[in-house]
């Protein structure tokens, strides 16, 4: 097929978030020839949007901090269903990553010495989070973007892969199209690291862009790399919730971190009312006591408002559902009655613009109204802790894409830094495993490349039936999720979203694209909706599954954890169009960790 | 309450284009950008536009809204009369792939152009420290999400694609300043902005800082001190003198 475009790399990342970018960065840095493959421009990935920060327990401001404070905080808030040895290597190697981020020009807040400032985020025991006012993701992506560039790192921006090509059940590279032209394009690799990001678009409010379509999972588990985890969904408690074209837009934690509460309709502090049994050593059980936990750590136990994500999504929802809601159909989380003008504006400066501009909200002087919002998927592509290596051989994985980190569900701040360690970590890997190989690389057949450039042709072909219009087709797959695999689940809602997702993929063999190949979104749209579909399949087939509740898996059918279901994760696997899901025991812990949750 | 919008979309490429007349049903709240998404997904599958957060926080969707530099998921329709038509063309200045999308390649181009942060050894714990104060000036700079609204109105090179080549353009006047005032830093970059990027052919008419959607005052904070300090270095034979004495900040030149 020498009418396409090809390229030859021993790494080739998918993804230039944080994640994808410090794996190149890692990849460049071990001698490997790198490229970067992203889907949009340079710089405009996700995690532009992070807002409150990178967790590392530096100890800049509370010397007792350490890993293992951190590691067991990581672990609690995924509700013991993490992989420990990533949540260790995670609080291990999170200080230096950070710091490293210094010597490449980040500019983070202070503290009163010189050091890097550190904030208070949920389920955090000390103020741990690395941060720039309430706009860290930008910065972190704008420091590794400069040095991505600096080292000369090639990117292919504005491409999109759309196969990894496997030889004998190896990485051999990747299939992809560019977006301006709509020509195809080959590269020749034996190690990819995927570092896609999430799949928060199969939901109607979410907090995600458009990328965010779980490509990588796809991508994975089609050259058959399994999933783990993908029934746990995280709903962030606070996305804006009024007007309509912003539903979902992210809210901070940073706002509740810095001392925001949340109130119902009356006027009530009500997470006082849904402090978990799980949590209610370690929380303020008196408006008091919390007020007095953010100068005071040793004398006084969390604000409840700060307890893990999950807990106070599901809050919210109950509060919204008894009919204590805002006018809007959220709660408000108000900030203006608690602290100053000036620290709001200095501390918030993105969110006191955001609602200015989108909602008319001036967050100095009223309360906002807040609800939840689709944000991130925990579950991801089984990767080994050490090297972030998937099942297939050359296969990587890290950042959002990857499951096991977080167990359950995601602590704020656990994200940046999960980037940073385990980008590194794949990148590092991705290049010793093509260094390894020498000259008897894979090779990408001729026949894949035929058919991975048919495929991608398919949604042109006149299928001579009812043509479907991929928007539409998105919009009701949005609603489906929403509406029966959200943040509450029963087997009933369940298993119809089963069935209205095997309609949605028959609609999909009939997408009918208008126009040419040259940047046409309802084509690439065609094109993401395929792997929407597939992992909107396996969440909501792994969520079935799992008759228990835990962290951002709520079943109101099965309202509490299960001892039998917190020793073990689902793992998904896919087989000409098939998923197939078994249950798999979670790894053991040595001693010396289980020790750390057994002083409590 | 929602209403029928009418707009005029530019949708063509680089070959040809014209400005396509639509109605589209609005909903109270909405910004441009949903006006636009709900044009594609309704009647104009292939209409190409930019976006990604839809929260001006990645600076894709830039665009002229009635002839101004905009994003457009920040200009809410309630900024103008509904009876009003809504012209959306693409940038100016950079020259069109499809409808509303650009090649921004020349940023790109001119960020390879700019050397990198260079710190000093850190102190001798291994950490970095920096106080509040001298990190707030670059913080302000790196606010910059790159729209790219600023290359786009800059007289320099919107009608001039001569001035290109030796112009980097308000955002990366942006990061030499950025740099220039790192307090860790050791590059100096002075000579390089004047020369090379193209400092002196900006005449301060403050157009970036007009159409910042970050409100990065450019021209106050990052220009004319960046002016001023390139001054300091070629004019007065005394800091001439001093800089190779007592080498400013430890600096060395690019």
């Amino acid at each position: 097929m020498a009418e396409f475009e090809r390229h030859s790399y021993d790494v080739v990342v998918i993804g230039a978030g944080g994640a994808g970018l410090r794996a190149a960065i890692a990849a460049h840095d071990a001698g490997a020839r790198t490229a970067i493959i992203c889907k949009s421009l340079l710089g405009k990935a996700h995690t532009v949007m992070a807002e409150g920060g990178a967790a590392a327990a530096m100890g800049n401001l509370w010397p007792d901090d350490s890993w293992r404070v951190h590691f067991r905080d990581t672990m609690r808030g995924g509700k013991m269903l993490n992989n420990w040895r990533m949540a260790q290597l995670h609080a291990q190697e999170a200080p230096e990553r950070v710091l490293e981020l210094e010597e490449w020009g980040a500019l983070f807040d202070r503290t009163p010495d010189g050091l890097i400032s550190q904030r208070d985020f949920g389920g955090h025991r000390y103020a741990r989070l690395a941060h720039v006012g309430d706009r860290t993701g930008l910065e972190m992506i704008r420091t590794l973007q400069q040095r991505a560039v600096a080292l000369g790192i090639d990117v292919f921006m504005e491409c999109t892969v759309t196969e990894v090509l496997t030889d004998d059940g190896a990485v051999a590279g990747a299939f992809g199209y560019w977006r301006e032209s709509g020509r195809f394009i080959v590269f020749e690799t034996p190690s990819i690291v995927l570092a896609t990001g999430g799949i928060g678009k199969v939901y109607e409010v979410t907090s995600n862009s458009w990328e965010y379509t779980g490509d990588g999972h796809a991508l994975g588990l089609r050259a058959g790399a399994p999933l783990i985890n993908m029934e746990f969904v995280q709903f962030h408690p606070t996305g804006m919730v009024w007007p309509p074209s912003v539903r979902g837009i992210l809210v901070t934690e940073s706002v509740r971190g810095d001392g925001g509460v949340l109130k119902n309709s009356e006027g009530e502090r009500f997470m006082f009312n849904y402090i978990p049994d799980f949590f209610k050593a370690e929380t303020a059980d008196t408006e008091e006591e919390a007020d007095g936990w953010y100068d005071d750590k040793k004398n006084n136990r969390r604000p409840p408002e700060l307890l893990p994500r999950d807990e106070v999504a599901r809050a919210i929802n109950s509060e919204i559902k008894a009919g204590r809601g805002s006018p809007h159909g959220g709660v408000f989380l108000d900030i203006a009655s608690r602290r100053s003008p000036e620290f709001i504006q200095r501390r918030l400066p993105s969110m006191y613009h955001q609602f200015k501009e989108l909602a008319d909200v001036d967050i100095t002087a009223e309360p906002m109204e807040i609800g939840p919002t689709c944000h991130y998927v925990m579950g991801g592509v089984e990767v080994d802790a050490d090297t972030g290596a998937s099942a297939v051989t050359g296969l990587y994985a890290a950042g959002e894409v990857s499951g096991g980190m977080h167990g359950s569900n995601r602590l704020g701040g656990n994200s940046l830094s999960d980037l940073l360690v385990f980008g590194r970590r794949a990148g590092l890997n991705a290049a010793y495993y093509a260094g390894r190989l020498s000259e008897s690389r894979p090779q990408v057949s001729e026949r894949d490349v035929t058919a991975a450039g048919k495929a991608a042709l398919a949604p042109f072909s006149d299928a001579g039936r009812v043509d479907e219009n991929p928007y539409t087709l998105q919009k009701d797959l949005q609603a489906t999720m929403q509406r029966l695999v959200g943040i509450i689940r029963t087997r009933e809602e369940l298993t119809q979203a089963l069935v209205e997702l095997e309609t949605l993929k028959e609609r999909a063999k009939h997408i009918q694209v208008e126009g040419h190949r040259q940047y046409n979104p309802g084509w690439h749209l065609a094109l993401d909706l395929a792997n929407m579909l597939l992992v909107a399949e396996c969440v909501a087939t792994a969520a079935l599954e799992r008759e228990e509740s835990r962290g951002g898996h709520t079943r109101d059918d099965f309202p509490l954890p299960s001892e039998d279901w917190g020793s073990k994760n689902l793992v998904l696997t896919e087989k000409d169009g098939v998923v197939s899901l078994k249950h798999q025991p979670l790894q053991t812990m040595p001693g010396e960790l289980q020790q750390l949750f057994e002083e409590e | 309450m929602g209403y029928d919008l009418s707009m005029r979309v530019w949708r063509g490429d680089v070959d040809s284009g014209e400005l396509a007349p639509y109605t589209v049903p609005v909903e109270e709240g909405e910004v441009v950008l949903d006006a636009v998404h709900r044009l594609q997904a309704t009647q104009a599958p292939d209409l190409a536009v930019r976006w990604n957060c839809k929260a001006g926080k990645c600076g894709s969707c830039s665009a002229e809204v009635n002839g101004r530099p905009r994003l457009m998921c920040m200009t809410r329709l309630t900024d103008y009369d509904p009876d009003e038509t809504i012209t959306v063309t693409p940038m100016r200045t950079f020259p069109v792939v499809k409808d509303l999308v650009c090649d921004v390649s020349y940023n790109y181009e001119k960020a390879r152009e700019l050397p990198a942060f260079a710190p000093g050894p850190p102190d001798p714990d291994g950490k970095r420290r920096m106080m509040q104060a001298d990190v707030e000036r670059g913080q302000e700079f790196r606010k910059c999400i790159e729209c790219f609204l600023c290359q786009n109105t800059c007289h320099v090179i919107r009608d001039h694609e001569e001035n290109k080549p030796a112009f980097a353009g308000p955002r990366f006047f942006l990061r030499y300043a950025e740099l220039d005032m790192h307090p860790l830093d050791t590059n100096d970059r002075r000579q390089l902005a004047q020369e090379a990027a193209g400092l002196g052919m900006c005449n301060i008419t403050k157009c970036c800082t007009e159409v910042c959607p970050e409100n990065i005052k450019i021209t106050d904070n990052a220009i004319i001190p960046m002016k001023e300090r390139v001054v300091d270095r070629r004019y007065d034979p005394l800091v001439w003198l001093g800089s190779k004495i007592f080498r400013r900040d430890e600096r060395t030149e690019v």
